[in-house]
């Protein structure tokens, strides 16, 4: 076990490695000068050259990669060109919006695929599997804008029960959960219907498996078996994809996080880009990048943990 | 009142709102409905003194000194910040921290008396030093002030007294006071001004409180203000570039004013609303279809012509902006008095336009770029100016930026055969005495006019000047000239004493109210 942590540590530090160099190489490159952009069309030459010098941008590449690194590693993510303000206070401002956001998204999706999943799963071909999948098919072909925007129509501007937008904070819990959840629900939709049906058709290739032949030899029912052989093991799957929707609703909310101008890790990486405010770019990117790669790190000592063939191998 | 009271919706005529949304359904609950409206709302409606205004972009930080963001102004100007001179509603120069000023014989001294007993929000006295200080920092050699041109001119800024200040100039500038008036030159105090970016202290009637980066941005009443006492108490400004999401939240009443609406094709529905008004107002704005004016074949006056005359300046005011801007003939701002009609210049004319690409040896037209900036005018516009120049045999080929790309690529770079942006610095006619500027226009005749016109203060010999300078570049058909850009602000019903135009990007809360 130690080797095989080990051997997961190395790789984890070279993807690190890796991903660092490619986010700083391809922000770089984008074209469009930071400090002509934040000094507009009347600054003079002298003025953006004195701009460029403040922001370190006259000094090589190699130096400011160094520079930009050595302070990640020390926990500095450095400072903002256009808000002026630390990278990672900025982070930690915005990933109380983008976290809880995620976290309710995942709830909502998972409260409503399980359930209908396994009901889809145990009447397969009957009329509830019928309406079930082709609620689901609906579902994954609605963008989750459009959807957002219905939902604002009708339930901020016709009904009044929320508002249209923007985040109040969590000094009032209730209020922000409030202000979260029709983004919630605009995020959980396509990724529920996703869910059901990976979970109706794992379900199902487990209902196949010899050993749930073998629960019904042993006298239990149909629904018996399902529920305490199948379930478990189509489990898996469904955990696998569970945690990719999990990556991608935390970086992903973009466009959601527009619609209802929630103040999110999302909108502040489309700002910084624009905005040409190339450090926030990398140290959100990185960061994001850190996390799925610590999730799946951990993801794998949890498999090899469970099942002792995975540890041989490595 | 108590900001947590607007949910609510504690406003004269919500109280029916709320019952007709409900339907004859909930009919026999109206009485109730109403009266309880009516008793919660009771403490809030007395006293409406506080506002929600949203903007499209968020300032990316709050030193109007240094950075261009246009949005920095829009929420900090005349609110926060107060410089010598100020814009008035109409663009007209006034009365700012100088109460009054004499200016020399020759054009070359100018003395400010300032206002007295006037402090910064941290409680420190605004004196002659801080003038001297906030000038001296805008002109200095490592200045990072956007629009240090407007300072150049600045030989010398002495104390004479606590209260007066004398700035000598180099030349004659018959711009200073009006320069003196812009975001970029207001004063500021060497206590607060390393953490002007993120805390900003100035002398204005609100004092910044508190900015959620993202979010929202808080002002609150100044209460040892020197000047007249504004009405409101508190001000959130929000921050809503998605036209969709913009509709949504005035619909919804989470905001109250917005300052810029994004979805002009939502207008009409908000002017209809008895709960709204649309205050449609004009810009500094200048759009225009720039030319290269160096690169073949806009080196030729009449190719540059050709363009022009093949425009229908109200097909792309209707069809890009919804009818919002007024058609110019040059490069200047039709409301100000100086303005001088020269749209006959250059009328929507095909004909003519083919005749002289065949004039200027391209009876087949040519392909030139067509760079694109983000906004909606750029964007919509040039797909709509892109058709009316195949009719006339010029292919486009559309490229879309964003703002850095484009600053780089065109403004820089001058890679480019067209464009299309708008120009929204006040007073910006002199743009056309810089050869490098990105269009390239290289006129000596224009650039001694400007020289005149510099050194001129009388109004009389400005305007005529001015008037001259104008149809210079308009009969040189420069650039093609297409509207000037409109403001579309759409506000609660009840509010007053909002700008209608915007001479100056800003959004002066100092005379709003929620009226009677």
């Amino acid at each position: 076990m130690i080797r095989f942590t080990l051997g997961r540590l190395v790789s984890l530090t070279a993807s690190l490695i890796v991903a660092s160099i490619v986010i700083f190489a391809v922000v770089e490159v984008i074209p469009g000068d930071p400090a002509a952009f934040m000094l507009g069309v009347n600054a003079r030459p002298d003025t953006i050259a004195a701009l460029r010098a403040e922001m370190g941008l006259d000094e090589p590449l190699i130096a400011r990669y160094a520079a930009w690194v050595g302070g990640m590693v020390q926990g500095d993510f450095g400072m903002s060109w256009t808000y002026k303000t630390p990278v990672a206070t900025l982070i930690a401002d915005r990933i109380w919006v983008s976290l809880p956001l995620a976290i309710y998204a995942l709830a909502l999706s998972t409260l409503v695929a399980f359930p209908a999943g396994i009901y889809a799963a145990s009447r397969r071909g009957g009329a509830g599997d019928t309406a079930i999948m082709g609620a689901t098919q609906l579902g994954v072909a609605i963008p989750n804008f459009w959807f957002a925007m219905i939902l604002v129509l009708v339930f901020a501007i016709n009904l009044r029960w929320f508002s249209a937008g923007g985040f109040p904070g969590w000094a009032d819990p209730w209020a922000a959960i409030k202000a979260l959840t029709l983004p919630a629900i605009a995020l959980a939709l396509p990724q529920a219907a996703i869910l059901a049906r990976v979970m109706r058709s794992s379900l199902l290739d487990m209902l196949g498996e010899d050993f749930m032949r073998t629960a019904r030899a042993k006298g239990l029912t149909h629904r018996q078996a399902l529920w305490r052989h199948a379930l478990r093991n189509a489990l898996i799957p469904v955990l696998t994809i569970i945690g990719l929707q999990f990556s991608f609703l935390l970086a992903g909310a973009i466009i959601i996080e527009q619609v209802f101008f929630l103040p999110g890790l999302g909108r502040l990486i489309f700002q910084a880009i624009s905005a040409r405010d190339l450090i926030v770019v990398e140290s959100v990117v990185m960061l994001l990048v850190f996390t799925v790669i610590m999730v799946n790190f951990i993801v794998d000592l949890t498999y090899a943990a469970v099942d002792p063939r995975l540890r041989a191998r490595a | 009142m108590n900001p947590d009271l607007r949910g609510l919706n504690c406003r004269p005529g919500s109280v029916n709102t709320i019952i007709n949304k409900q339907g004859a359904i909930m009919h026999h609950f109206k009485r109730f409905a109403a009266s309880t409206a009516v008793v919660l709302c009771a403490s809030g409606a007395l006293a409406q003194d506080s506002i929600t205004v949203a903007i499209q972009l968020e300032p990316p930080n709050l030193d109007p000194t240094s950075g261009a963001a246009q949005a920095i102004d829009s929420v900090l100007y005349a609110n926060v910040f107060e410089g010598l001179t100020r814009f008035d509603a109409d663009g007209a120069i006034i009365r700012g921290l100088a109460q009054s000023w004499d200016i020399s014989e020759d054009g070359l001294t100018y003395t400010f008396n300032l206002a007295a007993g006037v402090t910064f929000h941290d409680g420190t006295t605004m004196d002659a030093e801080d003038v001297k200080f906030s000038l001296d920092r805008a002109r200095a050699e490592d200045s990072t002030n956007a629009q240090k041109a407007l300072f150049a001119d600045i030989a010398d800024v002495t104390v004479i007294g606590p209260l007066v200040v004398q700035v000598t100039l180099s030349k004659p500038n018959g711009m200073f006071l009006f320069n003196m008036a812009w975001g970029d030159a207001v004063i500021v105090a060497p206590e607060s001004i390393d953490t002007i970016a993120t805390n900003p202290v100035g002398t204005g009637p609100f004092a910044f409180a508190n900015w959620v980066q993202g979010d929202r941005l808080e002002l609150a009443r100044n209460d040892s203000y020197w000047g007249a006492a504004p009405a409101l108490e508190t001000a959130t400004f929000r921050f809503i570039s998605d036209p969709t999401a913009a509709f949504a939240a005035m619909m919804a009443e989470d905001v109250d004013v917005f300052v810029g609406f994004p979805a002009p094709e939502n207008l009409p529905q908000f002017a209809a609303d008895p709960r709204f008004q649309v205050l449609n107002g004009n810009t500094e704005g200048e759009t225009i279809l720039a030319m290269n004016n160096q690169r073949e074949p806009f080196d030729n006056p009449l190719v540059r012509r050709a363009v022009t005359h093949a425009i229908d300046r109200q097909a792309i005011i209707d069809g890009a902006m919804f009818g919002q801007g007024t058609p110019i003939g040059t490069h200047f701002a039709p409301h100000n008095p100086d303005y001088v009609d020269l749209l006959a210049n250059s009328q929507f004319d095909p004909e003519l336009s083919r005749s002289l690409l065949a004039e200027a040896g391209l009876p087949d037209g040519f392909t030139t770029t067509l760079k694109l900036p983000p906004p909606s005018y750029a964007r919509r516009g040039g797909e709509i100016i892109a058709s009316q120049l195949r009719a006339v045999g010029i292919e486009t080929e559309i490229t879309n930026l964003e703002w850095a790309q484009w600053i780089e690529e065109v403004f820089t770079n001058k890679d480019f055969g067209l464009s299309i942006v708008s120009h929204t610095e006040p007073m910006d006619i002199n743009i056309y005495a810089n050869p490098d500027y990105y269009f390239q226009y290289d006129n000596a005749d224009f650039r001694a006019v400007l020289e005149d016109l510099n050194a001129t203060t009388d109004p009389a010999g400005r305007s005529a000047l001015l008037a001259q300078a104008q149809t210079i570049i308009s009969e040189d058909y420069v650039n093609g000239y297409l509207f000037q850009l409109g403001v579309a602000t759409v506000a609660r019903a009840e509010i007053t004493g909002l700008w209608v135009n915007q001479p100056t990007a800003a959004v002066d809360l100092t005379g709003v109210s929620w009226g009677s």
